[in-house]
């Protein structure tokens, strides 16, 4: 092995622990603020990828459909909840027609209007991502709403069904066949031995500023601080008036807005299929255990570990990589219990 | 109460006449699940399949089993007992096949497979004297890739194969055959189907510098380990296998793919064959017929393989029609009888020579070597 091949695996390494590092800090904030393992996370990389190489291809892609179907029905559980309710009626039925109908009709029209012509990828891509991410406040009130207080196993349950849900109508939507949306543009750069593409730099990039940009959040805005008390205790957030529904709400909806950037990133270095995001989701999920599901830059250092053991192994072992990659789990838990207790709320709940 | 029991004794008298008067073929692909794309293409073709058998008159009565074993069980008990086929085109999937062979052979039904696997129809003896199919098996397939290799001058071959059993048939059989073709296999690298990186894979393979490299893979993913392998400036020769022969594989693989050497079903180059290919006549004729569905697109090598089932069918009819009538056990026996005794029946595939110890009954006319040219599938010189 010499060093241009251990340079080589370590930039592949890297650049898919880099998507693994998103997806395993969404799922450490999704786990953290409303104690949901989020299965389905891997979903919505595939669905931005599979959007996206739907508008290349010239067609309107039928996640648009999907999402109308998503907010007419919690549209529809909205109503039937709100009729019970005394004050605030009107408000909140123009917000939630708002968030349930008027976007999804309104993201209907303009990806009607990108269709057929031709418009900038990074319009493209800006539909692409806000289509997937209109798709998780729906999700969220369809199915984690009614049971959010519910004990995390019942929660797990309910994340795993939303997965077959969403494998099963992607199949339906983008079929059966992988895609891979065009590569972003720029030439690659010559170092040395090295091939740099703009791709490499754009995955790294774009994973430090999203990154920055959520610890600017919670540690910067009401909103990110209103999460932040949610995880750290549910009940004396709700005491002091932040509102449980809001806090998972937006939690699941910056997953989703970081999980289909990652379908962005990834979507023209591979080809995507329904159901690759489900594996994706998995590594990101080794990682977040790394980090104990709670400590985001153990579960990042996890994530890029994953990345580079991947890139490693497919190249001393190929028909091992999996099975080294997730053997990985089992030391991780057996360390993680040893070395941490269990906390307060756990022990509660029993 | 009464009058619904009098109309389904009605329906069922009714039935029992029709089934009498013609032939009923059962007919079980994948149109949903993970093989769909193949699926749907043979879902298409049961509506451009001759109208009749041996001069009698047909019904298909078709089912979509998902390429689930339990779903085909289900499927081919409903149309043995209720629809009393005389014989089963179908399932499409290896294990699948596999598995209802013992129930046709206890039912006595013929059945036609359109799956991959040689397994299914090797070696006949007990239920499978009752199966059998209309694909080439991997052994036909990689006997043309070595050939063409040996032909080519590689010395040194790397694979880099599915990690699973598809990536595995393949496997055996190129080891098997690259040792009698004095060509050393200097690299075996696996990958799974999602897999979104083999750059590891490609970058030893590259280590290992072999003159050809040989993809054992199936559908778009076969694209992923040849991109890799091009845009790091491999210059030696590429094989697929005829498991990635879409449209979807070409669109996907653009300009990394050009180039790369494909053995094929006859079918898929049929207007390049030469006039004395036995294939020829029977692939154009399908493809006139398949192309005009609206919305099916360019043929399907799997449509083919359907279509060869109902000639074969078709051929064989012909002897047991005059012997029994449709819908007894006596014209299944005698079907299954005439199936075995097939000679030299041209369909898209090539022709089909069956006999007690071979029920696939393809020979070396059954594959052609291809090269992707322009973004087409191209006969190799």
């Amino acid at each position: 092995m010499d060093f241009p091949t251990i340079v080589f695996l370590l930039m592949d390494g890297v650049t898919m622990g880099a998507v693994y590092v998103l997806l395993a800090v969404a799922l450490v904030m999704v786990f953290n603020v409303t104690r949901i393992i989020y299965v389905p996370q891997g979903e919505f990389v595939s669905y931005t990828a599979l959007t996206l190489a739907g508008f290349d291809a010239g067609q309107r892609p039928a996640t648009v459909w999907f999402l109308i179907g998503v907010g007419v029905l919690a549209f529809v559980l909205d109503l039937l909840s709100l009729r019970k309710s005394v004050s605030g009626f009107g408000r909140r039925l123009v917000s939630s027609a708002l968030l349930y109908l008027i976007l999804p009709l309104v993201l209907l029209l303009i990806s009607g209007f990108v269709v057929g012509k031709e418009v900038n990828l990074v319009f493209k891509i800006a539909v692409s991502v806000t289509i997937v991410v209109a798709l998780a406040p729906g999700l969220y009130r369809i199915a984690f709403k009614p049971i959010a207080d519910a004990s995390p196993l019942t929660l797990l349950v309910a994340a795993i069904s939303l997965h077959f849900v969403l494998v099963g109508a992607g199949l339906r939507m983008f079929g059966p066949e992988g895609l891979r949306t065009p590569a972003f543009a720029g030439e690659p750069m010559q170092i040395g031995f090295l091939m740099i593409t703009p791709q490499l730099l754009w995955v790294l990039g774009l994973t430090v500023v999203l990154i920055g940009g959520l610890y600017l959040f919670f540690e910067r805005t009401l909103y990110g601080k209103a999460l932040r008390a949610s995880a750290i205790s549910r009940k004396g957030a709700h005491l002091v008036g932040i509102s449980t529904d809001l806090a998972g709400s937006l939690t699941l909806t910056i997953a989703a807005a970081i999980g289909a950037v990652s379908g962005v990133l990834i979507g023209p270095m591979t080809n995507m299929k329904f159901d690759s995001g489900f594996l994706l989701g998995l590594k990101g999920f080794v990682g977040a255990i790394i980090g104990g599901l709670a400590v985001y830059p153990l579960a990042a250092a996890g994530a890029v570990f994953i990345g580079v053991l991947e890139a490693f192994s497919s190249f001393w072992a190929s028909a091992y990589k999996e099975v080294i990659v997730f053997t990985l789990i089992v030391p991780i838990l057996i360390w993680r219990s040893v070395a941490q207790p269990q906390t307060e709320e756990e022990v509660a709940e029993e | 109460m009464k009058f619904k029991q009098l109309l389904i004794a009605c329906a069922a008298v009714l039935g029992a006449v029709g089934a009498r008067a013609d032939i009923n073929v059962g007919v079980i692909y994948s149109s949903t699940g993970p093989v769909s794309a193949a699926g749907l293409s043979m879902q298409r073709t049961i509506a451009i399949l001759p109208k009749t058998l041996g001069g009698e008159r047909v019904n298909y009565i078709g089912f979509d089993d998902g390429c689930d074993t339990s779903t085909t069980f289900k499927a081919v008990r409903k149309l043995v007992t209720e629809d009393k086929i005389d014989a089963l085109l179908g399932p499409q999937c290896s294990a699948n096949s596999l598995a209802i062979a013992g129930f046709m052979a206890q039912s006595e039904t013929p059945m036609i497979s359109m799956a991959g696997s040689a397994a299914i129809v090797e070696p006949v003896e007990g239920p499978k004297k009752w199966v059998f199919k209309t694909p080439q098996s991997e052994t036909l397939m990689a006997s043309i890739v070595v050939q063409h290799m040996a032909g080519a001058g590689v010395k040194t071959l790397g694979i880099i194969a599915f990690n699973d059993a598809y990536g595995e048939g393949w496997l055996k059989e190129m080891t098997k055959l690259a040792g009698t073709h004095n060509i050393k296999i200097v690299s075996v690298e696996r990958y799974e189907r999602n897999d979104s990186s083999t750059t590891g894979q490609v970058l030893k393979t590259l280590a290992a510098n072999p003159d050809a490299v040989f993809i054992g893979a199936a559908g778009t993913p076969g694209v992923l380990p040849e991109a890799g392998l091009v845009e790091r400036g491999y210059r030696g020769k590429i094989y697929q296998t005829h498991g990635i022969a879409s449209e979807e594989f070409l669109k996907m693989g653009g300009k990394n793919v050009e180039g790369t050497f494909v053995p094929l079903a006859p079918v898929l180059v049929a207007e390049d064959l030469p006039d004395s290919h036995p294939a020829k006549k029977a692939s154009l004729e399908f493809v006139s017929k398949y192309e005009a569905i609206p919305g099916a697109g360019a043929r399907s090598p799997f449509a083919a393989y359907l279509w060869d089932g109902a000639v074969l069918l078709d051929a064989a009819a012909k002897v047991a029609s005059k012997t029994a009538k449709p819908g007894t056990v006596e014209f299944r026996r005698a079907l299954r009888d005439a199936l075995e005794r097939l000679k030299d029946v041209n369909a898209t595939n090539g022709s089909y020579t069956m006999s007690p110890t071979n029920h696939n009954g393809l020979d070396d006319r059954g594959r052609v070597m291809t090269q992707i040219r322009n973004g087409k599938w191209k006969l190799a010189n």
